[in-house]
This record gives structure tokens, sequence and C-alpha cells, in this order.
């Protein structure tokens, strides 16, 4: 089935990203730990941008953008160049941003994601590297703010700046994008996605072949979702009601699911670039392929070897291999047991508990999973009370061998199965005789109640059949 | 009377006394300056020369006093650029040429007046009003290291820094009758000067002997990895203190004479390179045809660069700050009030070229005949060793006399913005006097190759005695 777009819907999304990860900020020494920290403890004359002070690129910074460019399978530049782009702004202490401008360190790349009608393959225009600015904190809202106090401690983090081709269908694939190009900084291990701030998108929209409009302030990616559903049809209503779609950047209001008209082409800044003459120009094309030695096997790659190497079904691989931490703990649960039985309780049970209770992961042992998965291959406990397991422990924690001895979830032996039975057949005669005549669902009954003088521990399935060989005997 | 000592002089004046002493009578000296070249005098020189004497320090410049530009930023002590709009701003670290001389007992005595922001030839622009030159204080003594110059050449101190990014160091040290170096860019790291223009300036060193210049840039220059324009290449200058020209080669631009250059100051240049004939050099004249567009593509690239560099000054964070309804209004007026009127034609001239539209006509080709300019420099010089030109074509003119056309005084840089535009090395030497005011000879070598032009510097001063003439006030 093609997907045939039919409001000509072209999506197209700047994602900054934050390399948290980095020790240092780009261009001074300060820690990039300040999350948790007081405002303005995390600077110095360089990220103040006090008078006389002087950037110096960190080079694990342009080593990790590389890192990036080439896991998007871009174009490295030969030399690193950077350009100021000036303009005014509170949280800009230096009254611009050094950023790249015609020399972006990586371009020309790709994502594939799964896309309306199968696989998609997205455009990356470019990457480049630049600056974050510092964080502007209001007294009150915004409109009525009696005050502004200006937090420093972001101000010169590593960004870099991820711009795609118009390649996005609909808010859905976007989302797609989102979600891939965040799996794919996951694996590179150069950034925390859970830490404030650090993935920002501004998205590029416009129906019909118009013009096309900013939109500025998404803060997540269901966000992203919300913010361009409402401004295709924005556009579209617009259109029908016979207005015309004119090039500008819009703001979008969490709060009211809206979009808001931030200024028109004709106010759009003129940001003076040029060449930063503090900083000189490093060569990067030479590192190339050592960077690439050190990429790590990415999603993709990862997901066709598990379908191959596990024989597992595309969906369980796909599952798998969105998260490193997943993956990896897959393949060590699937190293002990069947991995197709592993991929099941992973990739089905194991990660819709955990996201149940947002969580990741990291909130279960690789141990604990191997040992409920053998308990039912071992048939000693059933598929259900295996789940029961795995919430208990999210839930209270503990052992499985523990929770099976407290919570009594061995399976009962077979003679006191065929008992219960036995008396089950007995206590229902007329149940019998409905089931004889033709009526199914009188067996139920009768399965009911093996499974009360059980309590529960019989397997249902096996109590099915063992009333309906004792029946038909 | 402390006038007119150099190092070893003042190393020897220690021996007999003490640095504290030498350091106080410096201080009377400056407390009774009719000529305002000191900004700001540190409270805490005589406490460090102290220190020193208790201490002991070996440095090469144990206990002697130096004087630093308005724009080179020093823990504690206000770094102002001669602005409004720093006024109340103290740095919070030191330039990394501060932290050398700190580390070689240097004491410094405080902080010399500039023009704003290093914006001028003449130090007549500063917030501080104009320093006077000690030679005839109707006059100007040169900029925008103005002060740096005068206050050597008047005896308050031995020592001082400038910076150059169009012939501010040599400019005020010609018209004053001083020796000045712009440093190869890249010789001394810029960490903790406050940026003019980045791409064209260094700091300089200042004194009233070649040797002097010679063991200062043994102390500042070197290698910083806090600027990354920095060079890591070692050098000894000192080991170029020697009295032999005898093979040197010199060229001399035929640009650099002539139309617009004063005749008494050509005349002093002449006799001066007849002098180095005498020593046993020979010279020639060489051509540098792209002269002519190396001022208007300095003042561009110049202007544009502090455009941006002068963005930070909004009142936000230090420095002057003049309220206003919300932050855009508070910015524009603080910098209204803050800035004067040359530092906003700049920004404005500046933020013009950038502009989308006027970039590649006016930015763009700038680069570009900065590229032809620096060809010049490497065509003549790899024929000679160095190149001999007047510093100034004039000498120091009068107070007012220009201020209100700037286009005028822009056109006095003429002999000295190329050397910038190419990142080349440069010093300033007395060389005699016009209208009696002193004259400059400009000695240009090639990158990095400093020690080429202190010997050349250096040879001519132990044969003339050029330097020994003094301010009547000093003598
Ligand atoms: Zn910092």
């Amino acid at each position: 089935m093609v997907y045939d777009n039919p409001d000509g819907v072209r999506i197209g999304l700047e994602v900054h990203v934050q390399l948290n990860k980095l020790n240092t900020k780009l261009f001074c020494g300060c820690s990039t730990e300040y999350h948790d920290d007081e405002p303005n403890t995390h600077v110095c004359p360089v990220c103040l941008g006090l008078p006389g002070s002087l950037p110096v690129i960190n080079e694990k910074a342009v080593e990790f953008a590389m890192k990036i460019g080439l896991a998007l399978n871009c174009e490295i530049v030969g030399q690193t160049q950077f350009h100021r782009k000036n303009y005014y702004y509170p949280d800009l202490p230096k009254g611009f941003q050094t950023t790249q401008y015609d020399y972006p360190i990586a371009s020309r790349g790709k994502v594939v994601i799964e896309g309306e009608d199968g696989e998609r393959v997205i455009g990356v225009t470019r990457a480049h590297m630049e600056e974050d600015p510092g964080k502007l904190q209001h007294i009150g809202s915004i409109e009525k703010s009696k005050g502004t106090f200006i937090n420093y401690n972001r101000s010169g983090m590593t960004l870099i700046e991820i711009v795609s081709d118009p390649d996005m269908r609909s808010p859905k694939e976007a989302r797609r994008y989102l979600d891939k190009l965040r799996s794919i900084l996951d694996y590179l291990d150069v950034f925390n996605g859970d830490l404030e701030g650090a993935m920002r998108v501004d998205a590029n929209v416009s129906v019909f072949g118009g013009d096309r409009v900013e939109v500025k302030n998404i803060s997540s990616f269901k966000g992203a979702e919300r913010a361009l559903l409402y401004e295709i049809m924005r556009q579209k209503n617009h259109i029908r009601r016979g207005g015309k779609i004119v090039l500008e950047t819009r703001h979008f209001d969490e709060a009211r699911g809206v979009t808001i008209s931030m200024r028109t082409k004709e106010e759009e800044h003129d940001y003076r670039y040029f060449p930063e003459p503090d900083l000189v120009p490093m060569r990067v094309a030479d590192k190339v392929p050592d960077i690439l030695k050190t990429l790590p096997e990415l999603p993709d790659a990862k997901r066709e070897r598990f379908n191959i190497q596990y024989g597992i079904a595309d969906m369980h691989a796909r599952a798998l291999t969105i998260q490193i931490k997943v993956a990896n703990f897959y393949e060590e649960v699937a190293a002990e047991v069947d991995p197709k039985d592993a991929a099941v309780w992973v990739a089905d049970i194991l990660k819709g508990e955990l996201n149940y209770r947002d969580t990741d992961v990291d909130a279960f042992k690789v141990s604990d999973i191997i040992e409920i998965i053998s308990l039912v291959k071992q048939e000693k406990i059933t598929e259900q009370s295996g789940v029961q397991i795995i919430r208990t422990i999210l839930d209270e924690g503990g052992k499985p061998q523990d929770i099976v001895v407290s919570q009594g979830l061995l399976k009962v032996e077979d003679d006191i199965v065929a008992k219960a039975v036995e008396e089950a057949i007995t206590e229902s005669p007329e149940a019998v005789t409905d089931y004889l005549a033709g009526k199914e669902k009188s067996l139920n009954f009768i399965v009911g109640k093996v499974m009360q003088k059980t309590k529960g521990r019989a397997d249902a399935r096996e109590a099915r059949e063992k009333v309906l060989a004792r029946i038909n005997k | 009377m402390t006038a007119w000592t150099d190092i070893s002089g003042i190393k020897q004046r220690i021996a007999a006394s003490s640095a504290e002493e030498v350091t106080a009578s410096y201080l009377e000296t400056i407390e009774k300056s009719r000529i305002n070249g000191f900004t700001t005098v540190w409270d805490k020189a005589l406490e460090v020369a102290r220190g020193i004497d208790k201490d002991g320090n070996s440095g090469l410049l144990a206990g002697v006093p130096i004087a630093i530009k308005e724009n080179i930023s020093t823990t504690g002590l206000s770094t102002t650029c001669s602005s409004k709009i720093l006024q109340g701003y103290v740095p919070p670290y030191d330039a990394h040429v501060i932290e050398k001389l700190k580390a070689a007992g240097a004491v410094i005595l405080g902080k010399t007046n500039m023009d704003e922001f290093a914006m001028g030839t003449s130090t007549e622009s500063s917030c501080y009003g104009p320093t006077l030159n000690p030679w005839d204080t109707g006059r100007v003594p040169g900029g925008s290291s103005g002060g740096s110059a005068a206050v050597v050449a008047a005896g308050e101190v031995p020592l001082s820094l400038g910076s150059d990014t169009g012939g501010s160091v040599r400019c005020p040290a010609a018209f004053c009758g001083v020796v000045g170096l712009k440093p190869t860019y890249g010789a001394v790291s810029r960490y903790g000067l406050i940026s003019y223009a980045n791409s064209l300036e260094q700091i300089g060193p200042m004194a009233t002997t070649v040797t002097d210049i010679a063991i200062l840039m043994d102390v500042i220059g070197g290698y910083d990895h806090r600027d990354s324009t920095s060079i890591n290449r070692k050098n000894t200058y000192s080991d170029a203190l020697k009295d032999d020209v005898k093979s040197l080669k010199i060229g001399v631009p035929e640009e650099y004479l002539g139309e617009g250059i004063d005749e008494a100051v050509e005349k002093a240049v002449w006799d001066a390179i007849g002098k180095y004939e005498d020593m046993g050099a020979s010279w020639k004249k060489v051509s540098m045809p792209h002269t002519k567009y190396a001022l208007a593509s300095y003042y561009i690239i110049a202007m544009s660069e502090a455009s941006s560099n002068l963005a930070r000054f909004d009142g936000t964070r230090y420095g002057l700050r003049v309220e206003g309804d919300n932050w855009h209004i508070m910015a524009s007026k603080t910098r209204a009030q803050g800035f004067g009127e040359e530092v906003k034609r700049r920004i404005l001239l500046g933020t013009y070229a950038l502009s989308a539209g006027y970039h590649d006509k006016y930015y763009l080709k700038a680069l570009k005949v900065r590229t032809l300019v620096k060809q010049d420099f490497d065509r003549a010089l790899s024929d000679v060793d160095v190149l001999m030109a007047p510093t100034m074509p004039t000498p120091a003119f009068k107070i007012g006399e220009k201020i209100d056309d700037p286009l005028s005084l822009y056109l006095t840089d003429v002999n000295t913005v190329p050397i910038n535009l190419a990142g080349v090395p440069s010093i300033s030497v007395p060389c005699g006097f016009a209208d009696g005011m002193p004259v400059g000879l400009q000695i240009i070598g090639k990158p990095f190759d400093e020690n080429t032009i202190l010997r050349a510097a250096y040879s001519f001063e132990q044969n003339t005695d050029h330097h020994t003439k003094r301010p009547a006030e000093v003598a």
C-alpha cells in the first residue's frame, strides 16, 4: 500500500542535541554536570563572555560531533570552521553565538525510518556544532514577569544541530524520525536524553507545495507530533478559506496546543555571520577512519543481526534494538535461554511492564528474567505466574524463588489435578450432560471448579485437557 | 628624580636600596604628573614591592615597575578600555601577560590611558580626557596606547605594555620618542586583552631601550593554550642584542615615503638609513603595490570585528547600566550613553559592512585585499631581511587638531596598518626630530623573526644618540 500524502505535507526538523556526556563545555573547562546545582556555579570568564576571554575548542566535542555525523551517514568536513552569529539577547553573554555556518562538521546524510508505507529514507541536510546560550528564568509568567534571572550554567554547552531535509509526510513520520534519531544518539553514548533540554525540536512544515512555516519552542517528541498536527490543520483551513500561507516563524504554545505567529520573513534577523577570528581551523578529515572504528553497531544493523542470529520476529528485533541497553539486556538473556522465548519475555512482557511503570530496563536484573523464563520452561510455574513475579519484583522487590514460595506459585502435581478433575466432574453432573449435548460453554464451568479446588496453581489449559479426556473416556 | 632608567639601572638601584624605595620614588613622580597618562595607580604596588624585598625573586623583572594599558585584564584592578561603558568593571582574572609579569617579579604601578576601546591615534577619545605629550603638552602622545608611551617618556615608569591593532604601540612610541614593538601575530597570548579587532591585534612592549624591549618580550612572549591563535614556538629575544648589521639587507618600500609624508620626518628616516649604510648594511627600494588599499581593508576588517566584539557590553552583567522598561531598552540606553562617538561610528560602520547585501562588497573584499597585502610583504621580505619606513607620516599633531575629522585621523595610520594586516613584526625606534618632536623609524621583519629587527634596532641604538634625548621636564 502506497501512502499518497493527500495534503502534500512536507516536514523538515531541526533538532538541537546537547552533548551533556562531554566532561567540559565546548570552549572552556567548566564542568557539564550542572543540572542539579545552584545557578551560575559552573561558569568562568569564557562562558560568561567576560571581556578579554577567548574560546578554545574542546577536541572531544569535535570527536563526538564527527561520531554523530558518521552515524547519520554524513560526509565530514575537511577542517572545522566556526562563525559568529550576531544578535542581542540577555541569555547570550557575548552578543553573538559561536556556531558553524557554511562549513558544518557533517552534511548530506540519511536516516531510515518506518514510514507510512514501509521503510523511508529521510535526508540529513547537515549537522553543525554550536554553543548553548544561558537560560532565562522569569519571575512569574513571561507576560507579567516582574523580573528575570539569568543562569549561565548552560552557557557554552556543546550543541549539535541536526537539520533534516523536508522528507517527512506526516506528524507520525516526524515522530518516528525523532525516535530513530534519539535511538542512534543513545547508541553513540554522547548524551543523556533524560536530562532537561537534552533534545529540542524546531519544525518546518508546508502543505500543497506552499511556503514553509517554522514552528519553534517544541519541548518534547509528543509535543512535536501535536504541534505538527495543529499546524497542518491550521494551514489547510487557512487555504480552504482562501488564505495564503506566508513564510513565518510560529511559537508552539504547549498548554493550549496551538501555534502563534512570532514574526514574518521581513522581520527576520540579519545575523551578520563572519568567521570567528579567535578559533583556528582544526583539521579533522584525517581522523575519520579512526572514528569510524569506534562507532558501535547501530540500531538498523543490530536489528538485522538479531533477525538472523536469533531467528526472532522482526517486530521483536525492532522493539529490542531501539535502546542499546535493552538490546544488551536481551543478548545476555538470549545467551542463557531459548532466544525466541527471551524475545517474547523481554520485548513483549518485561518492556510492557516497564513502560507501564515509566521506568527502564535498569530496574530489572538479567538473572531474574532468566530464572523466570527457566521456571516457566520447566513447567514449574505457569506463564501467568511468571508475569506476576515480574510485577512483584518491580513493585515490591524480591527474588523470583522467594516470590514463588511466598505466593505459592509452584504448579501442583498431576495427581492433585487429577483428583480435582474427578471431584469437579462428580459434583457437576448437569454440566457434563449439557456439554455432551453440545453446550461447549458448560466445560468452562467444570474447568473453573478444578481451578477453584487447586487454588489457581493448575495450568488452566492443562486442566481443560484433563477434564475433556475424562468426559470423553 | 627617576627619569629614564632602564632595567639594569633599576636593578642596580634596587640592589643599593630596595624595590620598595624604587617603587615609592616612581609613585612620587606619578603623583606630580601633568600628562594624565595613568588612569589608575595600583594601591597594592608598594605591598608587592615589599614582598619582593622580603621573599627575594630571581625573575627577569624582579622589583621593576611597569604600567599596563587600560584594556589588559588585571585581577582586582579596574580595566575599562577608557570607556564609560566599563565603569566599575574589575576583572576577576589576570591576562596571560599579567600572570607572566607577576611571575617575573614585575611591580605593576597602574593602568594607562588610551583611546576608547583602542579606537584612535591620539588618546583623545578617552573618557578620562586626553593624555598629553611630555615633549609638548599641547600635542597628542599618539594612540591608542598613548598613556603607555607618555608615562615611559615622562620617566613615570621604565616599562609599559600597550596593544597594537593598527599601529597603537608604534604610533605613540614614535610620537613620544620611545621604543615600541608590535610582535608577530601569535607571538604573545591575547588572553585577557579586551578585543577590538581580534585578527589584527597583539600586546606589545614599550620602553626606553631596545634591550628592555627584548627582556620584556622574553617575559611575556610564548605559547598559551588559552589563546588558540598563539603559536607554540620558543625564542629568546635577548639573544638578538648584538651590534652587527654588516650583512643586513634593508628594503625601503617606496609607497611608504613621498606623498603625505612630512619633509623633516622623511629626512630623519633617510638619515637613519644612511647611518645603517655607514654601519655596513645595504639598502634598496622595494615596491609594495597594494599598500594604497591597505587602509580601507584594515578599517573594514577592524570595524566589522569590533561591531561583534563590542556587542557584549549591554549593561546586563558588568559595567554601566542605564535602566529601561525592558531589557532591549535598557541595553540600547546603556550603549547609547556608554559608548563615545568614535566607538559608535565604528560599530555602525562595521555592522553595515557585515550586513546582508553588503557583506561581499565590503567585508569579503577587504579580506581579499588583506591577502594581497600579505603577499606584498612575502615578496618584499623574500629579497631583503627587513623593511624600513617612517612609523608615522608626521610628528605628533596638536590636541584637538584632528579629532573632529575622523578621516584625517585614519589617514595617519597609513604606514602602520599594513603590518597588522600581514601579521608581521615591527618595531619603532627614535631616529631624530621634526618640528622639535621625536620621529620614529619603523623596522619591519619576517613573521616570527623579531630577532632580526631587534638586532637592527639595537645596533642603531648603539651607534646613535637619539634614544638619549628626553623631554625638557624629564632631563
Ligand atoms: Zn566556562
